[in-house]
């Protein structure tokens, strides 16, 4: 870490506003799945009104001791009225415990669906819960000079964030939002090392799963007057605020230029080891067409590694997999391919699976429970055909492509069955 | 055994169950788009609106309403996985 510009004092962000967090410099690797190159920081923050005294946010529970240390060159903790949680994962929360038992008197401000969690988290302490409000957009605190202004921005990255504004001082608390993991103690963004790769890496492998919540949590921070964003990890960003909302817009928006706008979109990948597999992916693929109203895209996967087609699967409306059945399960790459999709949002797609198979053919079924466990819908059964598949086993995936065809333009016939029927 | 019928509006499908049936025994089965988490009622993941027929399933438990208040669900909706048909005819689509 650059040479210590930071002491064991809350340092002003703004007149009354202290940042109180802790340092985590080693850290390399964050919640599994991210690299953090130079560590992280847990953001936390105090306001100071006439009448109240507010902590927004606390800190993984292991760097508690610095927080508090913190927390008490600013603050002492009878004076605590407000604690804000705008999100309630354990490196926010973890300091929120041993919080409420200094401040018993406190109330705690927090979305609807942060509820449920803040009783979880506070189910080992066996204490009761403090009070505890409920808020959402345009709900505000009063510290006497000082108002603070919720909004409700969920699923950013859990269903329990929230935002809060400073109003006079023009300040945004994002939580995640607006955050990366960058640990440098000079703490503001025009001071701080070039930190661009981490925030757009975060952004990447957090937030873009929820690109749909992102937007609305845009459409609502885009009209205010920001001063200063003040996330839960990273930099302060002092310099140029509104930069980053701009970006995270950019960010959220579809990537690929669809020309097709109108149509529904059908990518079908698929595998094939003599070519049978193949020609059901193509048959499959020439059905869908023939409905209209349906861009159909064919992929052979053998040519491609999952990251590259992470773009076209956000954007797909629907998707069939075609495997052939190796050792009793479908073959690695389609697995990868499903293993990757952590960072998009799938839910609701339409999923199909389809495959020829020599001996038993298991491939088929388990692709579609991956796809009903990724929660896209699969309303179509799939296709397994033993080896080479004949004319009519060809009609039946000409007729399987039309069938999804059908389902992703609203075309579908109504039917009636008895649930004694199916499986 | 008496029955119901629950029309899947999504995909178009309306199936005959025997009275007691739950939506989440039955929606993935005929591939309708309703979607499932934790499946015990918890996660909110299956939120399902009922658009018509909701006089005919079982009463939400308190657990149930709990959740569906603390996830500002919009009257009229349940969740699939713990909804369970009494009778009647049910139209439901995912939320």
């Amino acid at each position: 870490m650059v040479a210590a510009a930071l002491t064991d004092n809350a340092v002003e962000i703004a007149p009354g506003v202290h940042w109180v967090g802790a340092l985590d410099p080693h850290l390399r690797s964050f919640d599994i799945i991210l690299k953090t190159a130079n560590g992280t920081s847990y953001n936390s923050y105090v306001v100071r009104g006439e009448n109240g005294v507010a902590i927004i946010d606390t800190v993984k529970e292991n760097f508690a001791d610095d927080f508090f240390r913190r927390l008490e060159t600013v603050a002492k903790y009878e004076e605590i009225t407000t604690i804000v949680l705008n999100h309630l994962e354990p490196d926010h929360s973890g300091a929120l415990p041993e919080l409420l038992k200094r401040a018993p008197q406190a109330k705690v401000y927090l979305s609807s669906r942060a509820q449920m969690m803040l009783k979880a988290l506070l189910k080992p302490t066996g204490e009761p819960p403090p009070e505890y409000i409920p808020v959402t957009t345009d709900d505000t605190v009063d510290l006497g000079g000082r108002t603070l202004r919720f909004l409700h921005t969920p699923y950013l990255h859990w269903p329990d964030t929230q935002c809060t504004y400073l109003e006079e001082e023009g300040i945004l608390f994002t939580g995640d939002i607006f955050g990366c993991h960058f640990c440098d103690n000079r703490l503001f963004n025009d001071t701080v090392g070039d930190f661009r790769f981490s925030f757009e890496y975060y952004y990447a492998h957090i937030m873009r799963p929820f690109r749909e919540y992102v937007l609305d949590a845009i459409a609502l921070i885009e009209p205010l007057d920001i001063q200063l964003i003040a996330p839960a990890h990273g930099p302060v960003l002092r310099h140029k605020p509104r930069d980053y909302v701009h970006r995270y817009r950019e960010l959220a928006t579809p990537r690929l230029f669809n020309e097709a706008r109108s149509e529904k979109t059908l990518v079908v990948f698929y595998l094939s080891a003599y070519g049978n597999t193949r020609r059901m992916a193509e048959a499959l693929a020439a059905g869908a067409e023939s409905l209209g109203g349906v861009r159909v895209s064919l992929y052979d996967l053998e040519g491609g590694e999952a990251d590259i087609f992470t773009d076209l699967v956000e954007e797909a409306d629907g998707l069939a997999f075609g495997s052939p059945t190796i050792n009793a399960d479908a073959v690695k790459p389609i697995w990868d391919l499903l293993s990757s999709l952590t960072t998009v949002n799938v839910k609701g797609k339409l999923g199909a699976a389809f495959g020829s198979y020599g001996w038993s053919g298991e491939a088929v079924r388990l692709i579609e429970d991956r796809l009903r466990g990724l929660k896209l819908r699969v309303p179509v059964e799939g296709l397994r055909i033993k080896l080479v598949p004949d004319a009519s086993e060809l009609e039946a995936c000409r007729a399987l492509g039309e069938q999804l065809a059908r389902h992703l333009t609203g075309r579908v016939e109504h039917r009636e069955i008895d649930l004694a029927m199916l499986a | 055994m008496p029955k119901a019928k629950v029309t899947f509006q999504d995909i178009g499908v309306t199936v005959t169950v025997p009275a007691g049936t739950r939506l989440i025994e039955v929606s993935e089965k005929v591939g309708a788009g309703i979607t499932y988490g934790c499946r015990e009622g918890e996660c909110c993941t299956c939120l399902t609106k009922i658009v018509s027929g909701g006089e005919h399933l079982a009463p939400p438990s308190m657990l149930e309403d709990q959740v569906l208040k603390d996830n500002l669900a919009p009257r009229g909706h349940r969740l699939a996985c713990q909804a369970q048909i009494l009778g009647g005819d049910i139209v439901v689509k995912p939320a």
